[in-house]
């Protein structure tokens, strides 16, 4: 038989259950049968490669794609992903989408009455270099109520999809920032039981990074899983 | 409805280790998806084909606001090295990734070909299978599946993880052959919940 791990135990205390009631659309959503191991087959241990190609050096910057200003604060999120070796995770893709200033994305299914700005896009991508670094300019998010119980508000959060090096690492979270005041009564950030580990998940004002006179700095360094089940030709290169 | 109070220990510091998941939330579609993300094959490759289903959650309902991304090698058991996944893949390429998100019907469609075979890691057979993972808005991590083939029962028959289910959670990793491809829905939670993995890493 393959081995069986039940779905809350299966990676806890890192990742949130599949389950987890407070957040409600969460019920009808998780796999309630036990995850299956599969046997390590060469599919999930590779996974799609990424070149300077298909990107555009001001894919990074969600500021300049306007033909004015955005408004709010502007922000430089940097951070360096890694794997669990603490080798850098190398040309790998991060893809980031967030509210605007005001708490609203630009998604026809935002209904939250905030103004749009145009001169904001909400969405970007880049590519780590050969340290695992990667950097995005933008507009730090405002936070923006949702219908999950009375009264429920997000804190500013700036959603990362990124890659690694293999199917296994595949991993899309969300960033926080320090001192949120909404942290409390949000279900989403702290269906992480583990408390140490949701803290991994609050990014750092980084003073070294703020530029004078024109952005503040945020670090948000990323681990990625599965090291030693990965290649490691590029680490080697 | 409900507050939630949940405490907060502002003296403790993160804890090194893996960075956790959280959903991909219910706003992701202009910035995930795009125009050439459903093709992993050009619609002129022999073989070409669609997969294509439905995302269910546990009452049955269609889930309108889902993503499925799908990681295959190519028809002699290859992996793609070239770099890229945004541009246009060709009328006869072939990339290996590609990502769809759902409609109103829970419907996600991706042109690929059949893979050829890849062994485990110690080299065992295995049927063909591609790697699929679904998010969605109420869904804290990815689910993690494989989509086989119903008409290589040979192989399925002895491959190293089909083998190991009962016939009937087997059945539902298993695509359907239909006019013009494979049908596979994918079922979050209930009676004929998809068969979900584990895969190491997260």
């Amino acid at each position: 038989m393959a081995d069986l791990i039940a779905p809350e135990t299966a990676t806890v205390p890192l990742d949130p259950p599949y389950r987890f009631d407070d957040y409600r659309s969460t019920v009808l959503r998780s796999p309630g049968k036990a995850l299956v191991v599969p046997p390590a087959g060469l599919t999930e241990l590779t996974g799609p490669v990424f070149g300077t190609g298909d990107l555009r050096e001001t894919d990074a910057d969600l500021t300049v794609h306007g033909d004015g200003e955005a408004i709010g604060e502007r922000i430089i999120v940097h951070g360096r992903v890694t794997d669990d070796r603490g080798k850098p995770v190398r040309n790998t893709l991060i893809e980031i989408w967030q509210a605007n200033a005001a708490g609203r994305y630009i998604h026809s299914g935002d209904q939250h009455p905030a103004p749009l700005d145009p001169n904001f896009v909400g969405a970007g991508r880049c590519l780590t270099d050969d340290e695992g670094r990667y950097r995005f300019v933008s507009i730090k998010p405002g936070p923006y109520p949702w219908k999950n119980h009375h009264n429920a508000w997000r804190p500013a959060h700036i959603h990362l999809s990124l890659f690694g090096r293999a199917f296994t690492q595949r991993l899309v979270t969300q960033m926080y920032f320090p001192g949120d005041p909404l942290f409390f009564q949000d279900p989403i950030f702290n269906a992480i039981r583990d408390e140490r580990a949701r803290k991994r998940l609050i990014s750092v004002y980084d003073h070294s990074v703020t530029s004078p006179e024109w952005a503040t700095g945020y670090r948000f360094d990323i681990v990625v899983g599965g090291a030693e089940a990965t290649p490691v030709a590029d680490e080697e290169a | 409805m409900t507050e939630f109070l949940y405490e907060q220990d502002d003296a403790l510091t993160a804890s090194e280790g893996l960075t956790p998941s959280q959903t991909v939330g219910p706003f992701f579609h202009y910035a995930l998806p795009y125009e050439a993300g459903p093709r992993v094959a050009g619609p002129e490759r022999p073989g070409s084909l669609v997969l294509a289903g439905r995302v269910l959650d546990g009452a049955g309902a269609p889930v309108p606001d889902a993503m499925v991304e799908i990681w295959q090698a190519d028809e002699q058991g290859g992996f793609v090295t070239e770099p890229g996944i945004y541009a246009e893949v060709g009328a006869s390429g072939f990339r290996g990734f590609g990502r769809s998100d759902t409609d109103g019907d829970g419907r996600f469609e991706l042109r690929t070909v059949k893979p050829g075979p890849v062994p485990t890691r110690d080299g065992e057979s295995q049927a063909p299978h591609i790697a699929m993972s679904v998010f969605a808005r109420g869904m804290l991590r990815r689910a993690v599946t494989r989509v086989y083939f119903d008409d290589e029962a040979g192989a399925n028959a002895g491959d190293p993880l089909l083998r190991t289910l009962a016939p009937e959670r087997a059945h539902t990793m298993v695509a359907t052959r239909v006019e013009g491809g494979y049908r596979f829905d994918v079922r979050i939670q209930g009676e004929r919940e998809t068969v979900f993995l584990d895969v190491f890493a997260r």
